[in-house]
Formats: C-alpha cells, sequence, structure tokens
C-alpha cells in the first residue's frame, strides 16, 4: 500500500453512481456561518481564536461542552467571501447542526446579525505528494500560493464555484474539494483520469491518518474526553485561555494549569496489531488504560496505535504491554505522528 | 470478521516441509468449508489453509497468529487469526484433532497467505480424530456455487 495515497473520494449521501467503497454516505458534514456576528457566534462554541484567523485561513477546532467534553472536532474557515465555512463530521451532524441552530437563535434574539446554511455540497479530498500538480492541471489559480491550512473559491476541471481547501487528514500535502453535489462525479471522474490518482478507501485512509497521528472522533475523542487529556491543548486560543470564556473553560483550563489525570499517547509495536479496546498494562502487568485505535503501518512495517494511559506513563519511550489476542506484546509510547507529515507550508 | 474458508490440504506424514503439495491434483480433490477452508483428503494428517476467496478478501497478511503444537481442537474451534490491515479475522477447525505442526514460515512471511494459500502459505496440520468430519466439508464445486451464493 502506497504511503502517498493520491485520492480518498468523501462522497455526498447523493452520489450513488460512484462505489461506495467506503461503507460510509457521508463523512463530512459543511455549514456556512453568516453575518456581521458570526465569529461571535463560533467562538461562543468553540475553543480556538476564531477572531484572529486571517482571511481564507483555516484552523481545526473543537465543540466543548459545559463539562469540557469535547462534543466533535471540525475545521473552521474564515473565508473572503465574508461567512465561516464549518467542515466537522457526518457521524455528529445532528448533534453538530443543533449545536449552532441553537446558538443562532439564541443570539438572533439577543439582536445579534448571525445566521446558518447546510451546504450541500460533497467533499473529494485529493491527497498526496502529486495532489498539487494534478490539481494545477485543472484550475487557473496558482496553487502555490495556497498554501496549508488556507482556502479559495475557484473552478475546478470545468465545474465552477468549488472551495478548495489546502488540507486533509493524511499527514500528506493535499486538498479538500467542496464541489456541488450534482457535480462531483463529473469532477471525480476528471480527476481519475490522471493515471496518478487513484480511489482509496476508509482503511486506507485510516491508515495515513493514525500514522499522522491525528484523532478519529469516536474513538480517540469524544464526550468524555477533554481537548488536554486528548493531546489537543494547541487547539484551546491563547486568547481565550486568558478569557476562559468557552463551553468548558473552568474545567480546561485548570487541567492546563494542574497535571491532568490521563493522556491520549501514541503507541508502538512489534507482533500483532493493536486495535481499538486492547488493554494496555504497565511493565508489571496492572491494566492501566485502553488503545482507542490502530492498525498496521504500512509505511513504517510496525504496529502503531493511540490509546489513554495515566500521565506518569504517557512520556515518549516509556515502555508499556499491550493485550493482543489474550497475549500481551511489548509496546513503546511514541511521539506522534508516527510518519513525518509532508503539508505544504510556506516556510 | 469470521474468515471465509479454510481449506485442509492433507499431505501424508511423509511428504517433508515445506509443503510441497502439488496443487492442481489435490485442489480437485480437495474439500471445503463454508467458512472456506479446504482439504485434500487423504490418510490421517491435513493441512488447514484458507482459500483464495479469503485472502483477496482479507488484503495483505501482516500477521499470522496460529495455535501451539500439540493443542487439541474440535471443529468450529478459534484456533487462530489472520491480520490484515483492514480486520483482524479470526480462523475457525474445519475439523477435530490434534495440531501436528504449524507454518513456521509465517512468523517472518505473512505475504505467503497471499500469494500461495494452498501450498507455501498453508497454517497448520491436523492430525484427525474423527475422519468421518470430511465428508461433511463441501467439494471444490459445490464451493464455488457457494461463494457465488454469498456473493449476490
Amino acid at each position: 500500500m502506497q504511503r502517498a495515497v493520491n485520492m480518498v473520494a468523501q462522497l455526498g449521501l447523493r452520489l450513488q453512481a460512484l462505489p461506495l467503497a467506503l461503507g460510509r454516505p457521508l463523512s463530512c458534514a459543511q455549514t456556512k456561518i453568516l453575518g456581521c456576528d458570526r465569529v461571535k457566534l463560533m467562538e461562543s462554541l468553540v475553543v480556538g481564536d476564531i477572531a484572529e484567523l486571517r482571511p481564507n485561513q483555516g484552523t481545526l477546532s473543537l465543540f466543548t461542552n459545559e463539562a469540557g467534553g469535547i462534543l466533535d472536532d471540525l475545521i473552521v474557515t474564515s473565508t473572503s467571501e465574508g461567512y465561516l465555512y464549518v467542515v466537522s463530521n457526518a457521524g455528529c451532524r445532528d448533534k453538530d447542526l443543533a449545536l449552532m441552530q441553537d446558538k443562532v437563535r439564541e443570539l438572533q434574539n439577543e439582536g445579534s446579525d448571525v445566521s446558518l446554511e447546510v451546504v450541500d455540497n460533497a467533499l473529494l479530498a485529493l491527497q498526496g505528494p502529486t495532489a498539487a500538480q494534478v490539481l494545477q492541471a485543472g484550475v487557473a489559480d496558482d496553487l502555490r500560493k495556497l498554501p496549508f491550512m488556507t482556502s479559495a473559491v475557484m473552478e475546478v476541471f470545468g465545474v465552477s464555484g468549488c472551495r478548495v481547501t489546502r488540507c486533509g487528514y493524511t499527514g500528506e500535502d493535499g486538498v479538500e474539494i467542496s464541489v456541488p453535489a450534482a457535480a462531483a462525479v463529473h469532477l471525480a471522474t476528471a480527476l481519475l483520469e490522471n493515471p496518478e490518482v487513484k480511489l482509496a478507501g476508509l482503511a486506507a485512509r485510516d491508515s495515513l491518518r493514525l500514522e499522522a497521528g491525528l484523532c478519529l472522533y469516536g474513538s480517540d475523542i469524544d464526550e468524555h474526553t477533554t481537548p488536554v487529556e486528548g493531546s489537543l491543548s494547541w487547539t484551546l486560543g491563547k486568547r481565550r485561555r486568558a478569557a476562559v470564556d468557552f463551553p468548558g473553560a473552568s474545567v480546561i483550563v485548570a487541567q492546563l494549569k494542574g497535571k491532568v489525570q490521563r493522556r491520549r499517547v501514541g503507541l508502538m509495536c512489534e507482533g500483532a496489531p493493536m486495535r481499538a479496546h486492547s488493554p494496555i498494562l504497565n511493565t508489571e502487568g496492572t491494566v492501566i488504560g485502553t488503545v482507542t485505535s490502530g492498525c498496521p503501518s504500512p509505511c513504517l512495517k510496525k504496529n502503531v496505535a493511540m490509546g489513554y494511559v495515566p500521565y506518569e506513563y504517557s512520556r515518549p519511550g516509556t515502555p508499556l504491554l499491550v493485550e493482543v489476542r489474550r497475549k500481551q506484546q511489548m509496546a513503546v509510547v511514541s511521539k506522534m505522528p508516527f510518519v513525518t507529515t509532508n503539508y505544504y507550508t510556506l516556510k | 470478521m469470521a474468515l471465509p474458508v479454510v481449506w485442509s490440504a492433507l499431505a501424508g506424514p511423509c511428504l517433508p516441509w515445506p509443503w510441497g503439495l502439488t496443487s492442481s491434483a489435490l485442489l480437485s480433490e480437495g474439500k471445503f468449508t463454508d467458512k472456506h477452508e479446504w482439504i485434500p483428503t487423504k490418510n490421517g494428517i491435513e493441512t488447514v489453509g484458507i482459500s483464495n476467496f479469503a485472502q483477496e478478501a482479507l488484503g495483505d497478511v501482516v500477521y499470522c497468529s496460529l495455535p501451539e503444537v500439540g493443542t487439541k481442537l474440535n471443529k468450529q474451534d478459534e484456533f487462530g487469526a489472520l491480520e490484515s490491515e483492514k480486520a483482524t479475522s479470526e480462523l475457525y477447525s474445519p475439523l477435530s484433532g490434534e495440531v501436528t505442526e504449524i507454518n513456521e514460515a509465517l512468523a517472518e512471511n505473512p505475504g505467503l497467505v497471499n500469494k500461495s494459500c494452498y501450498e507455501d502459505g498453508c497454517l497448520i496440520k491436523i492430525a484427525l480424530s474423527n475422519p468421518a468430519e470430511l465428508d461433511e466439508l463441501m467439494s471444490e464445486e459445490a464451493c464455488e456455487k457457494y461463494i457465488k451464493s454469498i456473493e449476490e
């Protein structure tokens, strides 16, 4: 399996024509937040410094609840078209939509200028070292000027009104293309015309995101994990930490100041792959935690995983045991990403 | 994921490792389970592996978890697992008996299961305790029909 996956198709519900080898009809939900008070709305729900985003810059952020638990992870982009563009997990679609709609109503009742629009587009992910080169053939914009975590609207292979964001879920350079549902099959077909490009399914995507150390909501993070436990403290905006003004902030900021009880870590081992729910033990044989996701790493030819362990076991290099099929295997806490990422940053 | 088809290829006790089986002759005499296991029918010792259908469905095998020699198995007992990128697939014994050998080559080279599922990539050998069980298995033809029926 090649590390450089050239295309992962994440198709909209309407696109029955393309093979649903992915097993799930929809991976991402896309939403627009409009109005002068769109940043105020977003900041009332997420942990990040959204006001500080430059035009067309995006960031990974988290919806949190009052207990400090993560409701979903999402990408928020401040577009130069005058709206916030939000991509979140389709698995949390109803929950996230209700969250955002309730807050819109609340703010509107207070006289704020804000509204929400569900975007009925498909999202195609084109990922890999040659993704930009492949895409450049079909767009007029110079993609060298679209660095990691920036976004632009452009015509792509003849389909107008596509939003191209330089981001992804693989650790490689690449883009996610938001395309009107009716044109998605045409666009996917056009991309696949290039022999460099291949379709890839969820197992391939999962191995890539794991190698890149990226969380899967519902597996590695959920409503019972805080951003600090999830090793996602970097998503907490500097201003927001000081202001303690996001849902669950008092719990979360306290964890930043003090010690957190458990942490999400990377694990590596040889032998049988570690999978979700495998127990993690210390070298004395006491169960101390659980694996939340894992797979064989095609790149490293070892097994990689993520899991939660008590803070005192979370340092990279710490030897541990993981129980796989009733046998205990040696494992070691490892830094993530497991495989060096290749994001296109202008540095 | 329950692995479809483990075949049991009979190698007589006098045949040396590696699994020097003449696959075409053996295949035609082979017996299959609905879990895709095949067994060339011969004397008391059966060689067990997974079918081509199974190895394709599984994807690249990265690790084989096999039982210890001497393990006593009943028909349908889980005797190990094959790990691929996608999933862990349990292996179910097509026959009752005692494990007499395991394919040591798979430790270093688990991909043999994909490359040569009927020969170099077979899994274990079992000394049968109930040879009549062989009659409960499918012939190659019946197995192909079965595969077509489940694919629809």
